[in-house]
């Protein structure tokens, strides 16, 4: 088994692993941490992918890299978008749980505009 | 590859957004609504540009940033139908801001910037922005990034008003979005390592079916299957489309929901046409026509007009993802795959304007009673009639009468069902353009009935915020009129035609 494989058998693992507890954990910070953990084994796959890619006398492609970077940003500023809603959720709540019930039927129900 | 002159105009559709972005956070306060107010038409003349450039030359517009050709620089590229997607959405955004103006207005005499405003208006331009990229975007990595900025833009506007109720919505669509956007990054990561390059037109000339491109295919169509809300990928969609605020409702169901249905149709008959195998598009199809009963039936169950409407389009994207088996395997026959082509496509274009025309009256309806309860809407057909004649017309749109737009997309998807020998999905265009007419006429039938006592509007609502919205709901019925079959936009740039076809 070469070093690449691994990597890549390591990046399906933790993809599967995020994919789990997204879907498990009803708590927001758990499914929030659960996306880095599944976005991290997409990168990982990222750096397999420029490992392998590499022509001869180059250590690794270079453009898996740059657009892992620009992956990195961007799971960045999505967990900062999530984790800044997830803080407002619990302020005005008290709690950190998604509810995955019916939408609102709403008989008692301010009407939004 | 050929470049073309008019190559600029893909950049300014881009580009325009990202600048009224920068000037709104720079300038601030009331600069926020006249920079959108300027822009607008701007935007609008560079969609009209594009619209009339790709159909006089018959070629996808073409333009290689920076001089650097693909695979190493990157592209963006306009065809027949991402030219009539960036008109949609020009027209469909300036109803929006000209309706929006008296919601978020920022008081000449108050604080010089209120927060709701200024969010609004800003994201407003990056959700424009957004879309635009993803309309011209031809590198599947850059397609990745336009994606996210729409969540990021669209995202916030489900929770402008901070209610908890809101939060939640909010907080959902975005781990839904989330994970469909990273599922679609590892179809990406997996591509470019089969394939060394993520661009459209390089990947279509080289794409095999061998193991890694069919997973990649499969965690990239799931991705953005959650991202369409195609059933039973749904469930964020309703609380968030309904909880938005009016304005934000018409641009997240009639358009935020089509940025990933285009970038399906991009990736299954733009990428990889010869990969599309009946069974697999017979399996898309079979969650459209779920969609469409599914949605439907809860769209006529529901109390709350805002959410009917939101389950109204859970059910309108149905329709769209019925063109995939009609469409695939064109060479096979070749009449009924360029009609399905145009119905699907014009699905997008009436639904557009019929579903945000819904929403602002339905919104416009709140404003004026206070609540949206279906069974307390009597009444409304006279205290505020054009609202209720364009909800009304744009009803028509998606139920799918004659002239309509809506008519027209499911008489071409129904008509090239029977021609590829799929009668069954005709089917399904009849029921749920039945069940629509249910959902409709419920709500029709309240408002024209007689109340108890006069009813009086708690809230006036200014006449021309009304004429907007009627005159949206007028152009999805006239979209009817519009031979688009005889123009052949639509088909401008498809891969997977075989060549000469439409000379």
């Amino acid at each position: 088994m070469t070093s690449a494989t691994l990597y890549g058998l390591m990046g399906a693992g933790l993809v599967g692993l995020g994919l789990y507890g997204l879907v498990v954990h009803p708590h927001a910070l758990r499914k929030i941490l659960a996306f880095n953990i599944l976005g991290g084994g997409v990168f990982l796959l990222f750096g397999v992918i420029a490992r392998r890619g590499a022509s001869a006398g180059v250590g690794g492609d270079p453009v898996p890299q740059a657009l892992v970077i620009t992956g990195i940003v961007v799971a960045f500023s999505a967990t900062a978008l999530a984790v800044a809603l997830a803080v407002r959720l619990v302020e005005e709540t008290g709690r950190a749980a998604l509810p995955f019930d019916d939408p609102p039927t709403g008989r008692a129900h301010r009407a939004e505009l | 590859m050929i470049e073309q002159p008019a190559g600029y105009l893909l950049v300014f559709a881009t580009v325009l957004p990202a600048v009224g972005v920068m000037l709104s956070l720079a300038l601030g306060g009331r600069w926020a609504e006249r920079v959108a107010l300027l822009l607008m038409p701007a935007g609008l003349a560079v969609a009209l540009a594009i619209l009339a450039c790709v159909w006089s030359t018959r070629r996808p517009l073409l333009y290689v940033v920076g001089a650097w050709a693909p695979p190493l620089g990157v592209s963006l590229r306009a065809d027949g139908i991402s030219a009539a997607m960036l008109l949609t959405t020009a027209i469909v955004m300036c109803v929006v801001v000209l309706f929006a103006r008296a919601d978020f207005r920022t008081a000449r005499s108050g604080p010089r910037e209120a927060r709701a405003p200024l969010a609004f208006w800003t994201l407003l331009l990056g959700v424009w922005g957004a879309l635009n990229a993803v309309f011209v975007g031809n590198d599947l990595f850059n397609l990745y990034v336009a994606l996210e900025l729409l969540t990021f833009g669209a995202v916030p506007l489900v929770s402008l008003d901070g209610r908890a109720e809101t939060l939640a919505a909010a907080l959902r669509y975005l781990l839904f979005a989330l994970v469909g956007s990273v599922l679609y990054l590892l179809g990406a990561a997996l591509l470019y390592g089969a394939y060394g390059t993520l661009d459209v037109v390089l990947l279509s000339g080289q794409i095999r079916a061998d193991t890694a491109t069919e997973v990649a295919a499969a965690l990239m169509t799931v991705g953005l299957l959650a991202k369409t809300a195609l059933f039973p990928l749904h469930l964020w969609l309703p609380p968030a489309h309904a909880g938005a605020p009016t304005a934000a409702s018409a641009v997240l169901s009639a358009l935020v929901v089509k940025a990933s249905f285009f970038l399906i149709v991009r990736l299954w008959f733009g990428v990889m046409p010869a990969l599309l195998v009946q069974p697999a598009a017979q399996v898309l199809a079979g969650l459209g026509a779920s969609a469409i009963l599914f949605g439907s039936v809860l769209a006529i169950r529901q109390d709350r007009l805002k959410l009917l409407i939101a389950y109204s389009t859970v059910a309108q994207i149905g329709y769209l993802f019925l063109m995939f088996p009609l469409v695939a395997s064109a060479a096979s026959a070749p009449g009924a795959s360029i009609a399905a082509w145009t119905g699907g496509m014009l699905q997008a274009i009436s639904h557009a304007c019929a579903k945000a025309a819904m929403f602002m009256a339905a919104g416009l309806i709140a404003l004026a009673l206070g609540h949206d309860r279906v069974s307390d809407l009597a009444g409304v057909g006279r205290a505020l009639p054009m609202t209720v004649f364009a909800f009304g017309l744009s009803g028509l749109t998606l139920m799918g009468v004659p002239p309509s737009g809506g008519f027209i997309a499911k008489w071409l998807l129904l008509t090239a069902s029977i021609d590829r020998g799929q009668w069954w999905w005709s089917l399904v265009v009849v029921a749920g353009g039945m069940f629509t007419g249910v959902y409709v006429f419920r709500v029709l039938a309240r408002t024209v009935t007689r109340p108890s006592e006069r009813l009086v509007p708690c809230t006036p609502v200014a006449r021309h915020r009304e004429a907007v919205v009627l005159a949206l709901a007028v152009l999805s019925v006239l979209l009817g009129l519009v031979p688009f079959g005889s123009f052949g936009v639509l088909q401008i740039g498809r891969f997977d035609l075989p060549p000469g076809l439409l000379r």
